[in-house]
């Protein structure tokens, strides 16, 4: 069971990082999360756990692999955290790099067992603690650590500079006013309503989203602002790659940004991690309660406009669409219901998923996997069999998908099945159907 | 032997079965509070709506689609809480003890539900065994635990039955219960202590910070 295919995976950020370790410095390590930066959660967690396998069928990296043991979410934890616990620490590199291989990219910390273990042992948490300790020991995928180190010196994913940042933006604006004319990108309006936050990859490699929002926020009239400088990107892969201390910053840094622009809320684009992010884990580090200032997700801010009339649909969108639940907004914010309002209110032709809501199943593109890059897609791919399998008894030919992850991973997904079907962004079927007020249109 | 498993030993587990899950209790309290960020996303209503979710049978989605185990699973934990609560011959060395007293069970009910736990006991020492998901994740102390949680209930039985010399079956029959009350503080048996405060800290987790449904 040890010896399998993805055992064989070249990753130089696991086989040469694991050659420089030391049993002690391991030893170390361990002692140091389990005593510093762990508490009752975990203890509670594994003197609970009574080994039943019940949480299996909730991951879908089990169903897909055709149930086999090793994937279930019990198995995963068995072969890490248990693992470290019983042995104190004393592991060897060998240990390590498997268990980093398990928490990295067999798992997408989608959170999907814990509502599905009779205690609600949150799984995910456990396998993050791996994380952190891989990460402490600088064991990480080599295509995330470089996202992370991204962050470090950039605050966003991408290697991201200032002035690519506003030429983008800027040239985003000149292609939204072909569309609309008087349609705007305002940088550093202070005292705007909205601070509206993207992640890196959109002004990297898909900048019409940004310039489909201009339209939005237009026709709208809304109230907007980005930032010119630095403090735009909270995708924060370092909460995923186990680096807090990284996260932590990320996290402050867009906070700080917003709270410099003394805006009233924060629109959050269509990513789920960002969100996860910025409302969940960046908060909880820094030590607050909840966020400093209000942050809603483009699917409710959708809702807000096509509940209220902002936006009105001229013809609905005729091809036949289905979703992705996003993990981190419907099972992390219960967004299903408005995501489902919006879609409705936007397409004509509409076949849900089953399983579906909370019960989704995740794209295994999510909690960092699909950044530990191509090395791991095929393994990745093989781990979520059962969303082509979902996908496909929809007969759908669009599959919608308001999070960057569920976008990528789904395409992936998509191509690798042979599904023949197209992925789309709700922002990109907005601009294609809503309805723009003649005075806007001069 | 027998007079030590009637006195001294009882009053043994029934200290440690109480000291230890208090000191267990206790001790998740005070290192959640070190957690910080355990007590601030607690929630009464989420927490008691997640529990409720959780002990009705189907009453989540785990439960809906493995329905043969959620029904063996729920007899098999109501046979084991209830039957030693309010067997007859339990409630009477209570009475004679210590002078309190509640209701009883008829005895054949006590019976039948004795025999319940016995087999759905044996169903999930077999599926254990032949689950391979479960398999890999037991260990000899899964088995064992299993023991441990059927021992009382087994030599009841042959108690109840008067199945070989009646005062041996009955003193192995307190120890087995000894060793039973003792166990669930040292070991997972735990999780009967713990389930509602695990449960409600993920329910509220779902319900009152992620705004989502745990079921
Ligand atoms: S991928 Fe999701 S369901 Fe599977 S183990 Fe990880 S958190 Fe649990
Ligand atoms: S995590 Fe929960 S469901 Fe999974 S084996 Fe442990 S107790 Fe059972």
């Amino acid at each position: 069971m040890e010896d399998r295919p993805e055992s064989q995976v070249v990753d130089s950020g696991l086989d040469e990082t694991i050659k420089k370790l030391t049993p002690d410095q391991i030893e170390r390590v361990v002692r140091h999360v389990m005593d510093n930066e762990t508490s009752a959660r975990l203890k509670v967690y594994v003197d609970t756990c009574v080994h039943c396998g019940l949480c299996s069928e909730a991951c879908q990296t089990y169903i897909s692999r055709d149930r086999d043991p090793w994937f279930s979410p019990v198995a995963k934890v068995k072969n890490s955290i248990w693992e470290l616990i019983r042995r104190k620490g004393k592991v060897d590199g060998a240990f390590i790099r498997r268990m980093s291989r398990i928490v990295f990219t067999e798992c997408a910390v989608c959170r999907r067992c814990s509502m599905y273990c009779p205690f609600g042992i949150d799984i995910a948490y456990l396998l993050l603690v791996g994380r952190r300790i891989c990460s402490l020991l600088g064991v990480v995928p080599k295509y995330l650590q470089d996202t992370t180190n991204s962050h470090a010196a950039t605050s966003n994913q991408m290697w991201v500079h200032q002035d690519e940042w506003i030429d983008t933006l800027q040239w985003q604006e000149e292609e939204a006013q072909f569309e609309i004319p008087s349609a705007r990108i305002p940088l550093e309006k202070e005292g705007a309503e909205i601070m509206y936050s993207v992640i890196a990859p959109e002004p990297k490699i898909l900048a019409q989203l940004l310039g489909n929002m201009s339209q939005i926020f237009t026709a709208a009239g809304a109230d907007w602002t980005m930032p010119a400088t630095d403090g735009w990107d909270n995708s924060n892969m370092a909460m995923y790659s186990g680096d807090f201390e990284v996260m932590g910053r990320v996290e402050r840094l867009h906070w700080d940004t917003a709270a410099r622009l003394k805006v009233k809320r924060i629109v959050m684009g269509e990513c789920g991690h960002a969100f996860r992010g910025a409302v969940y884990d960046g908060p909880r580090w820094l030590g607050w309660q909840y966020p400093p200032i209000p942050m809603v997700h483009a699917i409710e801010y959708y809702y807000e406009l096509l509940s209220t009339g902002k936006i009105k649909v001229k013809e609905k969108y005729k091809p036949h669409v289905t979703v992705q639940d996003p993990c981190n907004t419907v099972r992390g914010r219960g967004l299903g219901d408005k995501l489902r309002y919006v879609i409705d209110a936007l397409c004509e032709n509409f076949t849900d998923v089953s399983p579906n809501h909370e019960h989704n199943y995740c794209c295994m593109a999510g909690g960092g996997t699909i950044n530990c890059g191509p090395p791991w897609k095929k393994s990745r791919m093989l781990s979520n069999r059962v969303k082509a399998e979902q996908l496909e008894a929809t007969g759908a030919e669009i599959v919608i998908t308001p999070c960057h992850n569920c976008h990528s991973g789904i395409e992936d997904v998509i191509g690798f099945y042979k599904l023949g079907m197209h992925v789309k962004f709700i922002s990109e079927i907005m601009v294609e159907v809503m309805d723009v007020p003649e005075n806007l249109k001069a | 032997m027998y007079e030590f498993s009637r006195g001294p030993l009882v009053w043994i587990a029934f200290v440690i079965f109480f000291g230890g899950s208090l000191y267990r209790l206790i001790s998740m309290i005070i290192n959640s509070k070190k957690e910080k960020v355990v007590h601030p996303y607690m929630s009464w209503k989420y927490g008691l709506r997640s529990i409720l979710h959780w002990v009705v049978p189907m009453g989540t989605r785990n439960m809906r689609i493995q329905p043969v185990f959620t029904v063996l699973s729920f007899l098999f934990h109501a046979g084991l809480i209830l039957t030693p609560l309010f067997v007859l011959g339990h409630v009477m060395l209570w009475k004679e003890s210590w002078g309190i007293s509640w209701w009883t069970f008829p005895e054949t009910l006590s019976n039948m539900m004795t025999i319940m736990v016995v087999i759905t006991g044996v169903i999930f020492v077999l599926r254990r065994i032949a689950d391979p998901t479960v398999r890999y994740v037991s260990t000899f102390k899964e088995y064992l635990m299993l023991l441990v949680v059927l021992g009382p209930f087994i030599t009841g039985l042959m108690a109840y039955y008067q199945l070989f010399d009646y005062r041996t079956i009955i003193t192995i029959h307190m120890w087995t219960g000894a060793i039973w009350l003792i166990a669930i503080p040292l070991t997972w048996l735990s999780h009967m202590f713990y389930f509602p405060f695990t449960r409600a800290y993920m329910g509220s987790e779902f319900g009152f910070v992620r705004r989502a449904r745990d079921w």
